[in-house]
């Protein structure tokens, strides 16, 4: 029998059966990829798992002997460990510290021994690879370190299985290159572990075996070299789609925007670019490099040292996110859960948001005006959930990410900066987002895509600005953009042929 | 080994269990209600009944500007002294006019009395106006400056009427604390017309719906074009405002304006808020659920006097119902998770 057997798993929540039936198996010493769609209750299963959520039916069986996880706690004590997107670490304390987090080693007196601590956080450090100390404070390491300081974590517990819930989706490439090394030598040590991901290039890289889930039910699992992409992505959606990016040239209109020399001291600096109706113009560059930081200032989310921004041609002033919108400037911001929704509120109530006069009177919220609006986005976007009323925070992943679109559409936006709109989301919604951006680019929407994917950037957009440490580097039209220059312009190279 | 958690396998206790945890602080209250009947025997009365109200009334008005505060992830302790200073002001002003770089101005008989209460607001008004503006535009924690303005407001009740209080107030002021329309007391009146037009501001308007998404996630409410410190502004005004309102009342029930009272009303107002089902953490709440906790922190009080509960006892016991009354919805909000 497999090292973890997980059999029958079954959890209604109120009116979604997120998981119905559910089989998993993990061997040791195997990379596992769990795949499905939005919604399709891998997070759900992965909480399971960790002890985080209980089951309605079903059994869990690790190493031939049954287990009943009241706790994340008990979960640990079974060497079973999970990483969630949303880290569970404690920023203002370093690195060692959470690794050891309430299991510090202590000295005959009773006090911590900070030397033991950093030591062996250091030697669990060093084991993955990781390129910091133990002792640096977590509120400053990236990402990508944070995610390595969860591992180590994770490992100091001596665990046998790891979960990892999209792990990769806020990774650079280099960086997912390196998590890939942690996970093959972790493999090999023995360990088990669960890698769930939306990037079928990723799973087919990695692992050995894949499992796909589809709306809470178990469909099959596979072994990587008896299954190809179509397959699976035929296998999580029920029926066969393209992947193929569809970008639909659009007429390009008179300039819309127009930011001139646009400085925010230590951030980015004198960035000129214009933006036409229709079109969609891509902001490439590495992870830091400064994309986000100009979008939230033509955004007036922050603020800005000296340039201009011009709207149709005239001059605005955008002090707040209140000015962009009034101006019809919208953002869709990459992180969704901090920024993006008020996660204790409804579908219905986060739709409308940002733009909640259009459904009021006088200040008097139409709540049957709002409903239909929210029911409206929900049928177009195919927003997985019961009702208009579930709360954003029982919404899955991808599906959150819907709704921020949705809430932005509902703005009516002239122009909409997308960062990184296709995170988190699903193969099929992929494409429908893209579908999305072409319809508002023919209606006349200029559209400004931050993406770290570069199949995506060099897809859909009609020109490309390459940034790099805060600068712009170069502008790739459409037709003369490849994977290379943009990666040279991104690391700071030039192109020698222009 | 199967685990399945159906409900036909509940006990009888853990099936009542359920029962109290589905309805809450109102099962709780009724509770309460039946064991006051039985060791008291005037507290079923109409007579009774009416009086709680009324003595819930002015907890209830400074209450409800409390929730709008604690949806928003705020907290005001100003209010307290601000009933008292309210009281002294609109009571001082009515009798003496104001006094200001040796002139005075006094509205003469009748209009003393509107006057003096038009000046105790406008003073709540400006106070709560205070307390938001530094909390918004210095990025102050209203804890930190509410706690300054309540020391500064009971400061200026003592300054004002050198600690003594104001008596020997015209009828026509006495009135709206002890008057009835109807069986109704005024203050009763007052209580409920406030809370209803709170809550209709709360669940319809759009200003109600940015209070709930600042406290659910101010930064995401910002990059939505809420303009977030406005709303605060008038969050904390609308307390100022209402606390302000209470002290009228409690001048007027009393008969004077004391700068000594209102002492504590800032914890009764935020043990009803809470209570009431509102988060301290902000982004969920709701008037009706105020209006029951002060309901049933008046039930209590009322209950141990007639059941001549000492003092000193009543404090400790109060306490200890409102622990476990919380503790109960804190158990219902962990079992729907
Ligand atoms: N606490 C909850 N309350 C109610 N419904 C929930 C809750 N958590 C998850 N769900 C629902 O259960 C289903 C499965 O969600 P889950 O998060 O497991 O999906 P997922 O496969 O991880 O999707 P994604 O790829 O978008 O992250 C979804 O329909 C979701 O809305
Ligand atoms: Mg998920």
């Amino acid at each position: 029998m497999a090292y973890l057997v997980m059999r029958g798993i079954t959890k209604q929540f109120p009116g979604v059966l997120a998981l119905d039936n559910v089989n998993f198996e993990v061997e040791r010493g195997e990379i596992h990829a769990l795949v499905g769609e939005n919604g399709a209750g891998k997070s759900t299963l992965l909480k399971i798992l960790a002890g985080a959520l209980p089951m309605d039916k079903g059994e869990i069986i690790l190493d031939g002997k049954p287990v009943v996880f009241h706790s994340p706690l008990d979960a640990m004590r079974h060497g079973i460990a999970v990483i969630y997107q949303e880290f569970n670490l404690v920023p203002y304390l370093s690195a060692g510290e959470n690794i050891f987090l309430g299991r510090e080693p202590r000295k005959f007196n009773g006090f911590v021994d900070f030397k033991k601590l950093h030591a062996e956080a250091q030697a669990i450090l060093n084991r993955i690879g990781a390129n910091f100390s133990s002792r640096d404070i977590v509120a400053r390491l990236s990402v990508a370190q944070q995610q390595m300081t969860e591992i180590a974590k994770a490992l100091s517990q001596n665990a046998k299985i790891i979960a990892m819930d999209e792990p990769t989706s806020a990774l650079t490439e280099k960086e997912v290159e390196h998590l890939f090394e942690i996970m093959r030598g972790l493999k090999e040590e023995g360990v088990a572990i669960i890698f769930v991901s939306h990037r079928l290039e990723e799973i087919f890289q990695i692992a050995e075996r894949i499992t796909v889930l589809r709306d809470g039910k178990y469909v099959g699992t596979k072994r990587v070299e008896e299954t190809n992409r179509d397959e699976v992505i035929t296998m999580m959606v029920g029926r066969e789609i393209k992947e193929k990016i569809p970008k639909r040239p659009a007429k390009i209109g008179d300039e819309i925007l127009r930011v001139e020399g646009l400085t925010r001291k230590g951030v980015f600096s004198d960035i000129t670019f214009s933006l036409r109706k229709g079109e969609i113009l891509g902001l490439a560059g590495l992870v830091g490099s400064g994309r986000t930081e100009i979008a939230r200032a033509i955004f007036g989310a922050d603020p800005i040292d000296s340039g201009k921004i011009y709207l149709e041609g005239k001059e605005v002033k955008i002090r707040s996110p209140q000015d962009a919108i009034r101006l019809g400037i919208g953002l869709l911001t990459e992180d969704r859960k901090r920024y993006g929704l008020i996660l204790p509120m409804t579908v219905r109530e986060n739709t409308t948001l940002a733009n909640l006069m259009e459904v009021a009177m006088r200040g008097f919220i139409n709540f049957s005006r709002e409903r239909a609006v929210a029911k409206r986005f929900v049928d177009e976007l195919a927003i997985k959930t019961p009702s208009v009323e579930q709360l954003a925070r029982n919404l899955s992943g991808g599906t959150q990410q819907k709704l921020v679109l949705a809430k932005w559409l509902f703005t009516k936006s002239k122009v909409l900066i997308f960062d990184e709109p296709t995170r988190g989301i699903d193969v099929g919604a992929k494409v429908e987002i893209y579908e999305l951006m072409n319809q508002l680019a023919e209606r006349g929407v200029g559209i400004i895509m931050i993406s770290s994917e570069l199949p995506e950037v060099l897809g859909m957009s009609d020109r490309i600005l390459v940034i790099h440490e805060g600068k712009i580097a170069g502008e790739l039209m459409r037709e003369e953009a490849t994977q290379e220059k943009i990666m040279q312009l991104a690391t700071g190279g030039s192109i020698a042929d222009r | 080994m199967p685990t399945d958690r159906s409900s036909d396998q509940l006990s009888f206790g853990a099936y009542l269990g359920n029962i109290l945890l589905r309805y809450g602080i109102p099962l709780f209250i009724v509770l309460l209600c039946i064991y006051f009947t039985f060791s008291a025997p005037k507290f079923l009365t109409v007579d009774n009944l009416l009086n709680v109200l009324r003595q819930i009334s002015i907890n209830t008005i400074v209450a409800l500007g409390m929730t709008f505060v604690i949806i928003t992830a705020g907290i005001d302790l100003s209010v307290g002294s601000i009933v008292a200073l309210s009281a002294v002001i609109s009571t001082g002003v009515l009798k003496n006019g104001i006094t200001l770089f040796g002139h005075t101005l006094q509205a003469s008989y009748p209009w003393n009395v509107p006057f003096g209460i038009i000046v105790g607001l406008l003073l709540g008004i400006f106070l709560g106006l205070f307390n938001g503006f530094f909390i918004t535009r210095f990025n102050m924690p209203p804890f930190v400056v509410t706690l300054a303005m309540m020391t500064i407001a009971r400061g200026l009740a003592f300054i004002y009427t050198g600690g003594f209080p104001i008596s020997e107030l015209p009828q026509s002021f006495i009135i709206i604390g002890t008057g009835y329309l109807g069986p109704f007391p005024l203050p009763v009146i007052i209580m409920l017309i406030c809370a209803l037009l709170m809550h209709y501001i709360l669940t319809r308007t759009t200003f109600g719906r940015y209070v709930f998404a600042i406290g659910g996630n101010e930064e995401a409410a910002r990059l939505s074009g809420i303009d977030v410190n406005r709303v605060k502004l008038i969050v904390y005004t609308l307390s100022g405002f209402l606390a302000a309102l209470a002290g009228i009342i409690l001048a007027a029930r009393l008969g004077s304006g004391d700068p000594k009272t209102g002492n504590m009303y800032e914890l009764n107002a935020i043990a009803a808020v809470v209570l009431g089902g509102t988060s301290l953490s902000g982004g969920k709440g709701n008037i009706g659920g105020t209006f029951l906790g002060a309901l049933l922190i008046g039930i209590i009080d009322n209950g141990l006097v007639l059941m001549r509960v000492s003092t000193f006892y009543q404090y400790v016991v109060k306490g200890a119902i409102i622990l476990a009354a919380v503790l109960l919805d804190k158990i219902k909000e962990m079992r729907k998770l």
